[in-house]
């Protein structure tokens, strides 16, 4: 590897770091909370940035800046895929942390980040001691998916989906909204870094908590 | 700002170079296990710095370290949300979860961010079929865990 893709990897890297931990989801509480259905601030962030992206990606395919080929799509098996997406989940809801939140966590000073960190090293060598038996071979090459894009799948434009994912996006503000005002709402910065609950705030509370909501639309609209 | 990382790193991960960390300490260990290791063994060679994942890794933490001080919220300490569990068991559940996650991600070959991010933003099967997954159990497991938080 050269020193470019080193440098635009770190550099990524930086951009990605810093921006996670402008959303607050160096805080464990306020990820888990997205589980929890009271604070949404992961779903928008996340559905944002993934419609931002697919529509640039699109863009830049009508003009075939990539070549015809286009980004490369992993290749799918259909039971990894799942049985990981459990396994994170579960290891979210209760260590407090993805992999990549962990270190940002950590990057903000979290011990608990760290140990999390340490964990996943744990869960690679068991994946690594039990990688040769027939059950975990049989999982991550059985059943691999044909179709690799969900468009190709269904045999529909790309744009439709963007657009049903837009759809989604809007409900899960509206829905968000509504379980985010029946609950103790969006946790702050201040929330998060001193560690108490927005439930418990005086009206000063309150409004930071708005003010936080306003500049995090603000955030998604740039 | 969000496309970038996209664009310039044609996609993120994160979970990537916690195998390729995981490798590299099994290499301190037990050097002939890990190179013999079918799973490890084809990632047990080169500069571990060498690997653009990791390198977007440490970028990670070192953005995440300039926002913090940047903003005044970075704390050295444990997070134990509002503090209804101890220090100990925070650390027990964090380091529980982390195992679950580095198992989850090795059979998902990602995670959070290069299946969930990176691979829904260009509207593969494997992103869509991943945050389902990923969301439906962790909503149902913080049923047990919201006493935590």
């Amino acid at each position: 590897m050269d020193y470019g893709t080193a440098g635009t990897a770190l550099a990524t890297g930086i951009l990605f770091g810093f921006v996670l931990e402008q959303a607050g989801f160096g805080s464990p509480c306020k990820l888990t909370a997205q589980f929890r259905l009271t604070d949404w601030s992961v779903f928008k962030v996340m559905f944002t940035a993934i419609i931002v992206a697919a529509v640039g990606i699109l863009l830049l395919q009508v003009d075939n800046t990539f070549g015809s080929q286009g980004f490369y799509v992993a290749e799918m098996y259909l039971w990894g895929t799942v049985l990981g997406g459990v396994l994170i989940g579960a290891g979210f809801a209760i260590g407090g942390y993805c992999p990549g939140t962990s270190v940002v966590g950590l990057g903000s000073g979290r011990i608990d980040g760290l140990i999390f960190m340490l964990g996943m090293v744990v869960g690679v060598w068991a994946f690594a001691g039990v990688y040769d038996t027939s059950l975990i071979q049989s999982i991550v090459n059985s059943d691999p998916v044909a179709a690799r894009t969900v468009p190709e799948l269904f045999g529909v434009s790309p744009w439709l989906i963007v657009v049903a994912m837009v759809l989604m996006l809007l409900g899960g503000f509206l829905v968000g909204r509504m379980l985010e005002k029946r609950s103790h709402g969006v946790y702050s910065a201040e929330d998060i870094t001193e560690g108490h609950d927005p439930a418990h705030e005086d009206d000063l509370g309150r409004e930071l908590a708005s003010e936080a909501r306003a500049s995090e639309s603000q955030t998604a609209r740039d | 700002m969000l496309l970038t990382f996209i664009l310039v790193g044609n996609g993120m991960g994160s979970s990537g170079a916690f195998a390729r960390l995981a490798t590299e300490f099994g290499l301190w260990v037990a050097p002939e296990a890990t190179r013999s290791n079918g799973y490890l063994g084809g990632m047990a060679q080169g500069n571990p710095l060498a690997a653009w994942i990791v390198m977007a890794a440490i970028g990670v933490l070192i953005g995440a370290i300039l926002a913090s001080i940047s903003s005044g919220r970075f704390r050295v300490k444990v997070d134990r949300g509002s503090g209804r569990i101890g220090v100990a068991p925070r650390l027990l559940l964090a380091l529980g979860g982390g195992l679950l996650a580095g198992f989850g991600s090795r059979l998902a070959a990602g995670c959070t961010s290069g299946v969930g991010l990176s691979n829904t933003a260009m509207l593969g099967v494997a992103g869509f079929v991943f945050l389902i997954a990923f969301f439906v159990v962790g909503i149902l497991v913080s049923l047990v865990m919201r006493r935590v938080w």
